[in-house]
């Protein structure tokens, strides 16, 4: 605890009274509405911890980077957020993870419920093995989210619109959603998330198997996409992370070391280990 | 100290020699295995194809009220040793179906006597001196020929073989394989699906997936007597039909569904799964509409070779009582019945020469059907198998 208290005293001091979970510095042009609330979350895989003690505020209609060298626990935080880790048979979870006013780990929430409020892209493109239109309409459907065949069509356009994937698709939606580009693939991914009108969207490296060209369509598209929707994206790619997010996270073995403003975490960071990686020192 | 081209050569030599050999063994061995092929089906074909052929003779037929009463005197003495008798047994009955034939004498070509058949085909016959005379005094006169053997086809099993017909035994085995897909097609790919996608990964999961492994693997006429135990005399399944023994071979045949089943499910990726749960599919969602439809053609195909392996199957059918003589076409599951490797079965146990050529017929449209099986299998899979 010392050394951590020494070396918050070496850098720059916090410029408002903190409650664990809020960023060290305030993003002051971003929206500061709560979206999920975590706190002294804890994650282990059988009898190893992979999480330990996070709080973080996560506010809406932001984009927030989680960054990190590999293995720190930032995907496998993503994951906690709409539950996905449940999937996994050995995870345990322990640890308050709010939103809207409830635990999302309770036995009374229904994960399902979860993942339709909280979307999910993934770092490899994953489309369903259907048409274009299948793959934004399923979702939807399933939820019962449109009734009329036209309304349908009309959530389609949307999504393709929203994802910017429109224009180059309109002439083929009944194509398999597996014989576009990666990059597209990954828009049409976008596409089938913002399709449910989710309120939180999580990106776990959305751009790590992209080309630089389609990363910077997908930077673009994510700084739209926040006006509608709470972002939280993991990357490998610090520089993504300066461009695109408001708020960044920085995971190291486990824990949280630093939540701040991104321009600040950036230029000014608080913390000796989040500025040795900025810095390339490792990870 | 590096060595020279010449020194590397000189001891490569002994190691393109040892692969050289052991590439011309490999050759070997699959010509070997062709020759095999070569010699099993040209033999099947040599033996079976004239049993699709079969000998007619022309002869004058009167019907008369004696005809009726006694059949043989229908023809006439010297024509009576050349008919088959099973055919002759027929008239009162075509008779008693067709009243206007009743005092009218015809020239009609009718069914010859195996012994005949097989005197026109070349091979070894009980045929008297005097009868071949008649025979081939026949055959110069444009009367006695070998013509397409419809009744193959078309009639039951019989004791005279120019009357034996694998068409029993061919819809015997279309009941009893309709029996074992209804009961193991949908029992084998639940089980799998429950194992693969839903089941906990404890030790009674991991006993159940050893059983089933090992099930696999036991002697097929252990399932005839667990078919005889537990179907027969517990809950009195009638014996010989299409029922029970498709109920036997579907124990049989479901490991082997089960096993492609979970295959194929685990050749799924979970990015398909990932992506259904991330849109907020349930557990059975995700089944249904995401792996179900992306696994269906390794499903189908392993079930078609499963199917394949039961109609093949004879040793468990023996225990049930499905090796039967069964002379009329049935085409209900609780009739008794037969399949066609036991009509093959039984055939080939005959003493008359002429059911020789019946065994290796039905062998023939028994691998014809097996063959289509199996296209049928690969077909599905090309067509139905997606990228993703």
């Amino acid at each position: 605890m010392n050394q951590q208290t020494a070396q918050i005293d070496a850098h720059s001091a916090p410029n408002h009274e903190r409650s664990p979970g809020q960023p060290v510095n305030h993003n002051e042009d971003a929206n500061h509405a709560l979206s999920i609330r975590v706190r002294d979350l804890n994650l282990w895989y059988g009898n190893n911890q992979a999480l330990k003690n996070i709080n973080i505020d996560i506010y809406q209609k932001n984009v927030t980077a989680l960054i990190g060298p590999s293995g720190c626990g930032k995907s496998t935080f993503l994951r906690c957020l709409n539950r996905m880790n449940d999937l996994i048979r050995s995870v345990r979870v322990q640890g308050l993870v709010e939103m809207d006013g409830r635990d999302v780990n309770d036995a009374k929430m229904d994960e399902v419920a979860l993942r339709r409020r909280v979307g999910m892209v993934f770092q490899k493109p994953n489309p369903f093995p259907k048409s274009i239109y299948e793959n934004i309409a399923y979702a939807p459907r399933m939820h019962d989210l449109v009734s009329r065949k036209a309304e349908q069509d009309e959530l389609v356009e949307q999504a393709l619109r929203d994802a910017g994937l429109w224009n180059e698709v309109k002439d083929k939606l009944q194509e398999p959603g597996t014989s576009l580009s990666g990059g597209q693939q990954q828009r049409l991914c976008i596409a089938r998330a913002i399709a449910v009108k989710p309120d939180v969207i999580l990106m776990d490296e959305p751009t790590s198997a992209l080309d630089p060209i389609s990363t910077a369509t997908i930077e673009d598209l994510m700084d739209k996409l926040k006006k509608q929707f709470t972002i939280i994206t993991v990357t490998h790619n610090m520089q993504q992370a300066a461009r695109v997010a408001d708020y960044t996270a920085f995971f190291h073995l486990g824990e949280m070391i630093e939540y701040n403003d991104t321009r600040m975490m950036f230029s000014n960071p608080h913390t000796k280990k989040a500025e040795d990686y900025i810095t390339g020192r490792y990870g | 100290m590096s060595q020279s081209f010449d020194e590397i050569t000189a001891q490569l030599k002994r190691r393109h020699r040892k692969s050289a050999r052991l590439k011309w063994m490999s050759m070997g061995a699959l010509i070997l295995a062709a020759t095999f092929l070569v010699v099993f089906i040209g033999d099947m074909l040599v033996k079976g194809l004239p049993a699709f052929q079969q000998a007619q003779i022309q002869v004058e037929v009167s019907y008369t009220e004696q005809s009726m009463q006694i059949p043989p005197a229908a023809v006439s003495d010297e024509a009576r040793s050349l008919v088959s008798r099973g055919y002759l047994r027929l008239i009162p009955g075509r008779m008693r179906d067709n009243p206007e034939l009743m005092g009218t004498t015809r020239m009609e070509w009718v069914l010859a006597d195996s012994e005949v058949d097989q005197y026109l085909k070349g091979h070894y016959t009980r045929l008297s001196e005097s009868h071949k005379r008649a025979v081939d005094r026949l055959k110069e006169a444009g009367r006695a020929e070998l013509k397409f053997n419809t009744r193959f086809f078309t009639s039951g099993d019989s004791k005279m073989p120019e009357l034996a017909g694998i068409a029993s035994a061919a819809v015997g085995t279309v009941l009893t394989l309709i029996v074992t897909m209804a009961v193991c097609f949908p029992i084998g790919v639940m089980t799998a699906v429950y194992l693969e996608e839903f089941a906990p990964d404890n030790r009674l999961t991991q006993i159940i997936e050893i059983n089933i492994n090992n099930l696999a693997a036991v002697p097929s006429i252990l399932f005839g007597l667990l078919g005889l135990a537990i179907y027969i005399n517990f809950f009195g399944v009638p014996r010989s039909t299409p029922l029970v023994g498709g109920l036997t071979l579907a124990l049989m045949t479901l490991p082997v569904i089960i096993i492609a089943t979970r295959t194929a499910l685990r050749s799924v990726p979970d990015t398909i799964r990932q992506a259904a749960f991330g849109v907020g599919c349930s557990r059975w969602q995700v089944v249904r509409d995401h792996v179900l439809p992306l696994s269906l053609p390794g499903i189908m195909t392993g079930s078609i070779i499963g199917l394949a392996q039961a109609m093949g199957e004879t040793a468990p059918l023996i225990i049930i009582g499905m090796v039967a003589f069964i002379p009329d076409v049935s085409t209900s599951f609780s009739n008794a019945a037969t399949v066609m490797p036991a009509q093959i079965f039984t055939w080939a146990g005959e003493p008359e020469r002429a059911f020789t050529e019946k065994t290796a017929g039905g062998i023939l449209v028994l691998l014809a059907v097996l063959i289509s099986l199996n296209a049928c299998a690969v077909w599905m899979r090309k067509k139905f198998e997606r990228r993703w």
